[in-house]
């Protein structure tokens, strides 16, 4: 390691070093970002589920979005692996099936960024026991 | 390099460790290698999380899952299920003893609610042994800011402005001490960190240092530049070894960076730190037995005047300072002087670290705002008295505080509201007491502390502490008189104003606080010789009570003096001057028959 010689380099190498905890910071205030679940049960694997979501994690970083994204278990659309849950803070979730890396980009381009929804959208048909 | 999808901090202070943490960590890196997973999920030991209670303590984000009591075989179960499959396991979440519910957040539990960190701030967040991370978190920003942009009066007017008091128990405003030191001309100066953390249940320092060293570093290096010094010693107990470890660490990975040493930051200013090693002595934490424990002489207090802003280590101006004021140096710097203000009461700004122990569902560390009520701390916080028992006392400022009662529960916590109340902030030890604990024994127990750790250097220490001892003990014996409480009394006000060093100038308060706020129970052992909490054995009474006794003859096979005697199927009996009263005939009777008076 090279010493550190200004202050400009300390900010500098504080920018580079932010990202490697910036996961943690966001686990603290959740509810404020965007969040995406990706269904990673044996069927949703399968089907490319990982990539999906390595894509996701890759592609929303290049592009500076703040966003957690964690794995959760079968949502049940097993014939539409690989599924997502998208949550932009105040509004409601969003399930899209057969979420390969193209429909993952048009997410990011379309509702992520400019809150338009894309095609692909499975209505939701069942209610949770927090919605009771 | 590819960035982790996924973080598992693991709590290595020093109580998780005793409990395996470490054992949970490499279970964590053994099974994620199992399943190639090394590349995309991450395992850090990080400081202490404060709720020691429950610990160990496993945080997993980025969904902020808080997982307790862990054990090193529960690990797979995590991996598997949690990480694979991304189902939370429900039976190592926190249950809200209230609701019985299962909180999968730390969010939404009532110990985190109500704190503010600032000198926490990165415990449990980062790896204390990872520079980069610090410096990810705003680290050593506050002291490039200094050096490059601030002149040391500026910076020590931001102190000032930002009410900032000594968090090691005096309550000394920090910015006035650094502006001394300041003024007082030599060609060498010290900055040194007081790390010797002496009140018994008080952990906050250590845990600190452990959590998160270079904080500290940081501030002792912007005093340095404040006050003049190109020194500074850290001044801590041989008893610390993780603390001491990981400040080594963070020391040498400062060097490294250029943080410590000469010419930092290009700015020209030099500054570097040392450890300097204490045996352990209470009263080393005590500004001028410290400055001569670190010169090699005994560790025992001299008068003030002078001070050490004018003469202290090796006769040079010397800024002592606590391991907490120092870690609220770099947030004051980087946030500002009106937003640390803005927080607490009137004439105690900030935040305040407390070690929650005794009688307390919740023990652990806690960083609350000052002003907070004692209520707030006891039930929304700690959870509320174990086993359901009924408060009575909270004994805060250690060996040199006192007891705040019942009626003190809705007063606001700040320096001198606890002065008025009779008591002290002290460093930040809470000790919780239920109607079980006799307050004549808390007092001795503490006198008996005081006892052990005094120099010897003055006489009222030395010889009255030992006096006001043996009172308390013929008091808690069984033999004590009406007169002895006002002996208790008189002593006490001579040793407070006879004593040299803040130790004996201090150390009859938890005899003169439970005096004033448990009279009556001081009265019932000297009259009636009964001891209302039940716990002063002297005067305890065993009897067999001849209705309900079967003459078992469990009770005589047990007791170990042979005091009980009688006839197989028929009453025992239990001869006075050959009990001990140690309890075992009660605890053994299976007929209730063992009656305690």
């Amino acid at each position: 390691m090279n010493k550190i010689k200004s202050l400009a380099d300390l900010k500098k190498l504080q920018s580079e070093v932010q990202s490697k905890i910036k996961l943690r910071e966001n686990g603290d205030n959740p509810e404020n970002l965007i969040q995406i679940k990706v269904s990673m049960a044996t069927c949703g694997i399968a089907s490319g589920a990982k990539d999906t979501m390595n894509y996701l994690i890759e592609e929303l970083d290049q592009q500076g979005i703040d966003a957690i994204v964690t794995q959760t278990g079968c949502m049940g659309y097993c014939y539409a692996e690989p599924t997502i849950e998208l949550t932009v803070p105040g509004q409601p979730p969003v399930v899209y099936g057969f979420v390969n890396k193209t429909k993952a980009l048009e997410i990011i381009e379309k509702h992520i960024k400019l809150n338009e929804m894309v095609d692909g959208i499975i209505p939701v048909a069942y209610s949770t026991i927090d919605n009771h | 390099m590819a960035e982790y999808n996924m973080h598992i901090l693991v709590c290595g202070g020093t109580g998780c460790k005793a409990s395996q943490s470490e054992l949970i960590k490499t279970n964590f890196t053994d099974k994620l290698n199992e399943y190639g997973l090394t590349d995309e999920i991450q395992v850090i030991l990080t400081g202490c999380f404060g709720f020691c209670e429950k610990g160990p303590i496993v945080k997993i984000l980025p969904d902020n899952t808080f997982y307790t009591q862990v054990t090193p075989e529960d690990v797979a179960e995590i991996v598997d299920e949690h990480l694979i499959k991304g189902r939370k396991v429900e039976r190592l979440l926190f249950i809200d003893p209230e609701t019985k519910e299962t909180v999968g957040d730390s969010k939404g539990m009532d110990f985190y609610k109500k704190q503010i960190r600032i000198a926490l701030r990165n415990c449990g967040f980062i790896n204390p042994e990872n520079i980069e991370e610090y410096i990810g978190r705003d680290g050593y920003a506050a002291l490039g800011t200094c050096l490059s942009e601030k002149s040391p009066e500026e910076v020590i007017k931001m102190i000032k402005d930002s009410g900032l008091r000594g968090r090691g128990g005096g309550g000394f405003p920090t910015g006035l001490k650094w502006e001394l030191t300041r003024k007082s001309v030599s060609n060498q100066k010290y900055v040194v960190c007081n790390a010797d953390e002496g009140d018994p249940g008080a952990f906050m320092d250590r845990s600190i240092l452990e959590g998160d060293p270079h904080s500290v570093l940081e501030a002792m290096a912007i005093c340095g530049y404040c006050i003049g010094a190109d020194n500074g010693l850290v001044y801590i107990r041989a008893e610390y070894p993780l603390a001491i470890e990981r400040l080594k660490i963070a020391i040498n990975q400062a060097r490294e960076y250029g943080l410590l040493g000469d010419d930092i930051l290009g700015t020209g200013f030099n500054f570097d730190v040392e450890i300097r090693y204490g045996a352990g002595a209470f009263v080393c934490g005590e500004e001028t037995a410290l400055i001569h424990s670190m010169e090699g002489k005994r560790g025992e207090p001299t008068v003030k005047p002078p001070f050490p802003a004018e003469k202290g280590y090796n006769g040079k101006p010397t800024n002592v300072n606590n391991v907490e004021t120092f870690a609220n140096i770099p947030v004051i710097i980087n946030k500002g002087a009106e937003w640390f203000a803005s927080i607490g009461t009137e004439k105690s700004k900030g935040t305040k670290v407390f070690a929650l122990a005794g009688k307390i569902n919740n023990v652990g560390l806690i960083e609350v705002p000052m002003g907070i009520t004692l209520r707030e701390i006891i039930y929304d916080i700690g959870g509320g008295i174990k086993d359901g028992r009924e408060f009575k006392a909270v004994q805060t400022g250690g060996p040199s505080g006192g007891c705040l009662t019942k009626s003190f529960l809705d007063t606001p916590i700040d320096y001198d509201n606890l002065v008025a109340a009779g008591s002290m902030m002290g460093s930040g030890g809470m000790i919780v007491l239920d109607d079980s604990d006799c307050m004549v024994a808390i007092a001795k127990f503490y006198l008996e502390f005081t006892l052990d750790e005094s120099c010897g250097k003055c006489t009222p220490c030395r010889i009255g502490n030992k006096r006001l001892h043996e009172i308390l003990e013929k008091i808690t014996g069984g033999n004590g008189e009406l007169e002895d409480l006002n002996r208790l009394r008189m002593l006490s006000n001579v040793i407070k104003d006879t004593s040299l060093c803040g130790l004996g100038q201090t150390s009859p308060n938890p005899v003169l606080s439970t005096l004033d706020n448990f009279y009556d129970e001081y009265l019932a052992h000297v009259t009636t010789h009964k001891c209302l909490a039940g716990q002063c054995k002297a005067l305890m009474h065993y009897s067999i009570d001849a209705e309900r006794c079967t003459g078992c003859t469990l009770c005589f096979r047990n007791c170990p003096v042979g005091a009980i005697s009688g006839e197989k199927r028929s009453p025992h009996y239990i001869d006075q001057s050959l009990c001990i009263k140690c309890g075992v005939c009660a605890a053994k009777c299976k007929f209730d028959a063992v009656l305690i008076a």
